[in-house]
This record gives C-alpha cells, structure tokens and sequence, in this order.
C-alpha cells in the first residue's frame, strides 16, 4: 500500500513534465510560428520587441533547446505575456485565483452539506417519494448545461424575481474589501463591515449553488448507497433496541461511517468544478481563473489559454493525488497495486 | 498509476431494472433525436439562417420558441442543431474508440516500450482537465467544429486505451488463449481470434454512456466561442447568442432543453444497456 503511493508521488513531477511537454508542443510545433504564440500580431513588426520576445524564449535555437529554454522558464513561473492584458499571465492568474477559490469552495460546501443531508433522508426514505425526488435533482444536476442553468437562474432570481443581485463579486457602488484571503465574504467579515459582507455574500451565493448543484448529485448518491450498506449492519440494530432516537442512530450511528466513501471522491468532483467553474464564471461574470480562459480562448490569447491549462493540470494532479492518498487512508483493506 | 476509471454520477442515480424503463425511455429521446438530425432538411420549417419575422419577439402561435436577435425562428434553428450535435457526437466516440481500442489493445498484448510509450501519454493526456486541453487545443488549431472534434477526440482516445488495455492483460491470461498458444498459434492470430472478440463489450458500453458527455463539452466549447461559428445553429453557440440578450430568456431556453434531453437520453440508453449486456459490474 504504501508502495502505491509513494510510487503516485515519485510520478506527479514525471506527469508535471509530461504537461508542460504537451504545451510546449502546442505552443511551439503546432502552431506554425511559435513567435506567434507569444507575441500579439500588432507587436510583429516591431523588431524590438520580436528581437527581445526571442531572445526570452530563445526562438532563434533548434527546438530541443528551445525545450530546455521553455522549461527553465516554466520552473521560474513564467508563463509568458497575456496579448489581451499585456501582463504576465502568472500575474494575471494570481490575482484572479481567489475569486475562483471562493467560488469553488462556497460550491463545494454547499453541494457537500446539502447532498449529505439528501443523500441521509433518501436512505431513510428509501424507494420513497423524497427518494426519487433527490434521484431526479441528482440525475438533472449531472446533465445538464452549466452554462445554459446559470443563465436561466440568473433571469428568473436576478430580473424576474429580484431575489438575487445582478452578477459580479459585489455591489459596484461598496469599496472592495482589502483583506489577507482575497474571499470578499471573509475579508469583509474580519474588516466588521456589514454592508460588503452581505453584497459580497448575497453574489456569491446564486453562482456557487448552480455550480455545487452537480456535486451535490454525486455526493447525495454516494451518501445513500452507503448509508444503505451501513443501516443494514448489526450494531445499527444494537442501538435501535437500546431505544436511540431516529435522527441519532442516522447521524451518529450510521452517517459516520458512511461518509468515509464520499470524503474520497474529492478528485473526482474536481474535475466537475473545474470545469463548471470555466462555464459559471463566465456566465456570472464572475472575475476568476474561468472566465480570464474564456475570454482568452475567445481572443486567441494564446500564453494565457496554455498558462491557464498549465495551472489547472497542476491543481487536477494535486487533487487526484490527495484523493488517492484520502482513499488509501479511508479504506486500509482496498489494495490498489 | 491506477486503471481505476472515473464512476459516472448518472449511474448511481439510475434505478437498476436489467434495462427496464431507463433503456426504453432514453431509446426514445435518442431516436427522437436522431430522427430529427437525419430528416431535419424535409420539415416544414423556417429556414434557419434567414430573417422571418421581427427580430426579438417572444413566443407566440407562429414562432413557438420565438425569434432571435436576428429575426430567425429559434424553433427551427433547434431543430437544425441536432444535426451538428448529433454528427460530432457520433464522429468524436467513433474516431475515439477506434484509436483507443487500437492503441491500448497494443499496449495490453505487446506491451514492452511501445506499450510503455502509448501508457505514458494515456498519463500525460489524462492529468490535464478535459475541458481545458480541449480548449488549448482548440484555440491552437483555430475556432471551427472541425477543430473542436479534433480537439475532444484527442482528449477521449485515453479513456478507451486504457480500458481496452485492462480488458486485454486480463482476457490474455486465461486458458483458451492458452490452448491456442500451445495449439502453435501465431501472436497476431492469438489477438484477433482469441483476445480482442472478448474485450470489445466493456469499451463499446462506455462509448455508449459517453455520447451524451460529448455532445456537452462540444456544446461548451461552442459556447465559449471556439466551436461552431455564427451563423450555426449550434446549440451552444445558440446559447452564447441567447446570453447576449440576457433580458430575452427564450432564445436560448430551446437549445438549452435539447441538449438537457440528449444527455439524459443517452445516459438512460448507456445505463439500460451496460444493465443489459454486462450485469457483473455492480
């Protein structure tokens, strides 16, 4: 066992390698001119410049130096110069990497408090009509558009019904809260400024549950198929003769462990935030890692578009590496090797 | 790394019923649909890329899902999509398969550098997101519904090679391939008559099952400007135009419901067959 994961670990830099091999190529071979991938067409006849962009990237070199180059370049965190912004794409990400994380983590907690909570009753209820219901609310979280949920969420809560604001982080007219995280909703909080706070709060709230609504399916799945195996075992009958209430034999008894298969899925669900984060963001205009990729995807930016893959790849990998860590650790009698 | 394969959420939503009504249902709205991919041209309906009516207008008797922000009828531009969605649905899991069957059916009997070589790019491919490689690689070729195919091709091959590759290191193993090694039987004819017959099931479910993911992320690629272009009636695309006149919900409320009823359609088909063919696996 931990043979297997001290051999996933020694392959995470191998698999780092691999990445930034693949956008190496895309950047450099694909595209006929690599000079193309790095500067904006309107910098191409400036010989300043394009003298400057190649002696950075070392484009005047055969290509497996240019590898070497690129690498180095890499290991020092540049990801080159955004066309659209002209900033340094590991800057422009930078900043924008707490909105997402405030987005992905308030989507997170909701889809894992609520589809907990769900997955419970419908194992309580098993076969009944909260069951289907909690089937069906997983079944269309699974398949449905982020992008095309969000945008109608969006027009009945924010236009028609007024219960939401309009998208964005928070109100225009409030100072953005200045803070140690980044998160408006904790910055404001730790500031004591009640007003930003609940802007703040009451914007992220409509985009994080659109965006947890798909791991809420997951989860709330997960939670009843093993809440199911759990409710049938003995020491669940135990503490029903001893006269345990419902809702704690559920949550003392059973809940505990029952959530150990879902605390595994973490890396898995990942992958859905990722990118429903792309899509949700840019519905929600939401300023975070997403949208800067689709709004330079959009322009053909295209250091931006691979720095961002670049950066997701690399998040994907630490999470599946801690989901494997977390299921080794969740289930010692699992062998995987 | 491991050769365990990502647990597809819908199936744990699914009622198992040994095909059953899932099967049955989602037959339906997959043939709905194909139907009207393949007939689409013989319908009487607007013509998708021209001005009809005024533009803008909410749904009424003439216009059932209303007109767009250049005048043309959102009813029959849905309809249209199905074309474009369905096809590269189709094109995208067939090239897929076809590679990764190929590539990890190699990897599985050969094995050796080779197959050490296509594993590592299996690896490779699959550490990055889905969605983001296809963007970089669809933004690199250019926007186009060809290279947005290409590009979700080059991320799904994997997931078929590495299925196929568990398939054959364990169908190689057992005693009939056995006897015919002994028998004298040649490497090739030992894969093609007594190996691979037996591995095609398990990757053709999943092809299944992937349909619906593919019409998805060719959807949000759309979406995000690097799929089909405008004037398309692509689905995606059609919603990217629907969130431009945020304030005229009904643009894109039709191809929104299509694509929701294709992915549900080919998840229930996917579920209902693996049911079917392959009840071992729960």
């Amino acid at each position: 066992m931990t043979r297997y994961l001290v051999r996933r670990i020694l392959a995470t830099p191998l698999l780092l390698l691999g990445v930034a091999t693949v956008a190496f190529f895309l950047s450099n071979v694909v595209r006929g001119d690599p000079l193309a991938s790095i500067l904006p067409e309107r910098q191409m006849d400036n010989p300043a410049a394009v003298a400057a962009a190649k002696a950075r990237w070392g484009l005047d070199r055969p290509l497996p130096e240019r590898y070497v180059v690129y690498l180095g370049n890499l290991a020092e965190g540049d990801l080159g110069t955004s066309f659209r912004t002209k900033r340094p794409v590991s800057r422009d990400l930078l900043e924008r990497l707490p909105a997402t994380l405030e987005l992905v983590v308030a989507a997170m907690l909701f889809g894992s408090v609520v589809g907990t909570g769900l997955g419970v009753v419908a194992a309580h209820f098993r076969n009944g009509v909260i069951d289907h219901g909690a089937r069906f609310i997983a079944l269309i979280g699974s398949s449905v558009p982020v992008f095309w949920s969000g945008l109608l969420a969006l027009y009945l809560f924010s236009v028609e019904l007024s219960w939401a604001p309009g998208p964005g982080r928070l109100d225009p007219a409030l100072p953005r809260p200045d803070g140690p995280t980044g998160f408006y909703t904790i910055d404001a909080l730790l500031a004591g400024n009640w007003a930003v706070f609940s802007s703040a709060l009451a914007h992220l709230a409509l985009p994080a549950i659109m965006l947890g609504w798909a791991v809420l399916g997951i989860i709330s799945r997960i939670v009843r198929a093993s809440m199911l195996d759990v409710l049938g075992q003995d020491y669940i009958l135990t503490a029903r003769s001893k006269g345990a209430s419902t809702v704690r034999i559920l949550v003392r008894h059973a809940l505990r462990n029952a959530m150990v298969p879902a605390l595994t899925i973490i890396g898995f669900s990942f992958a859905y935030l990722i990118t429903g984060a792309i899509l949700t963001e840019t519905v929600f205009s939401w300023p975070g890692i997403g949208s800067y990729a689709v709004d330079a995807a959009r322009s053909l930016d295209h250091p931006a578009i691979i720095g961002v893959t670049l950066i997701g790849a690399l998040a994907f990998l630490i999470a599946n590496l801690l989901t494997d860590i977390a299921y080794v650790f969740a289930n010692p009698r699992i062998h995987l090797d | 790394m491991t050769d365990r394969v990502a647990p597809r959420p819908w199936r744990l939503a699914l009622p198992s019923m040994g095909g059953g009504w899932p099967l049955v249902l989602g037959l339906l709205v997959v043939g709905f649909w194909v139907t009207v991919a393949a007939t689409v041209s013989l319908w009487p309906l607007d013509d998708p890329l021209q001005m009809v009516a005024k533009r803008l207008q909410p749904p009424s008797a003439a216009h059932l899902l209303g007109t767009d922000a250049l005048g043309r009828d959102v009813l029959s531009r849905t309809l249209h999509g199905a074309t474009f969605s369905i096809a590269i649905a189709i094109v995208v899991v067939v090239a897929a398969a076809a590679i990764g069957i190929f590539l990890g059916a190699i990897a599985g009997f050969f094995g050796g550098i080779l197959g050490g070589a296509i594993m590592r790019l299996v690896d490779v491919t699959l550490a990055f997101p889905p969605i983001l490689l296809a963007m970089a690689v669809a933004a690199t070729l250019g926007p186009g519904l060809e290279n947005a195919a290409i590009a979700m091709i080059l991320v799904w091959w994997p997931l078929y090679a590495r299925l196929m590759r568990a398939q054959v290191l364990e169908v190689r193993e057992r005693e009939h391939v056995e006897a015919a090694v002994a028998a004298g039987a040649g490497p090739f004819r030992v894969l093609f008559k007594h190996v691979l017959p037996l591995c095609f099931t398990p990757v053709l479910i999943n092809a299944t099952m992937d349909f619906g993911q593919v019409v998805l992320l060719a959807a949000s690629l759309s979406f995000i400007g690097l799929g089909a272009t405008p004037p398309t009636p692509e689905w995606g695309a059609m919603i990217s135009e629907g969130a431009k006149q945020f304030y005229h919900w009904w643009i894109a409320l039709g191809p929104g419901l299509a694509i929701l009823t294709v992915v549900l359609g080919f998840n229930f088909v996917g579920d209902g067959l693996r049911d079917l063919l392959d009840p071992q696996t729960d």
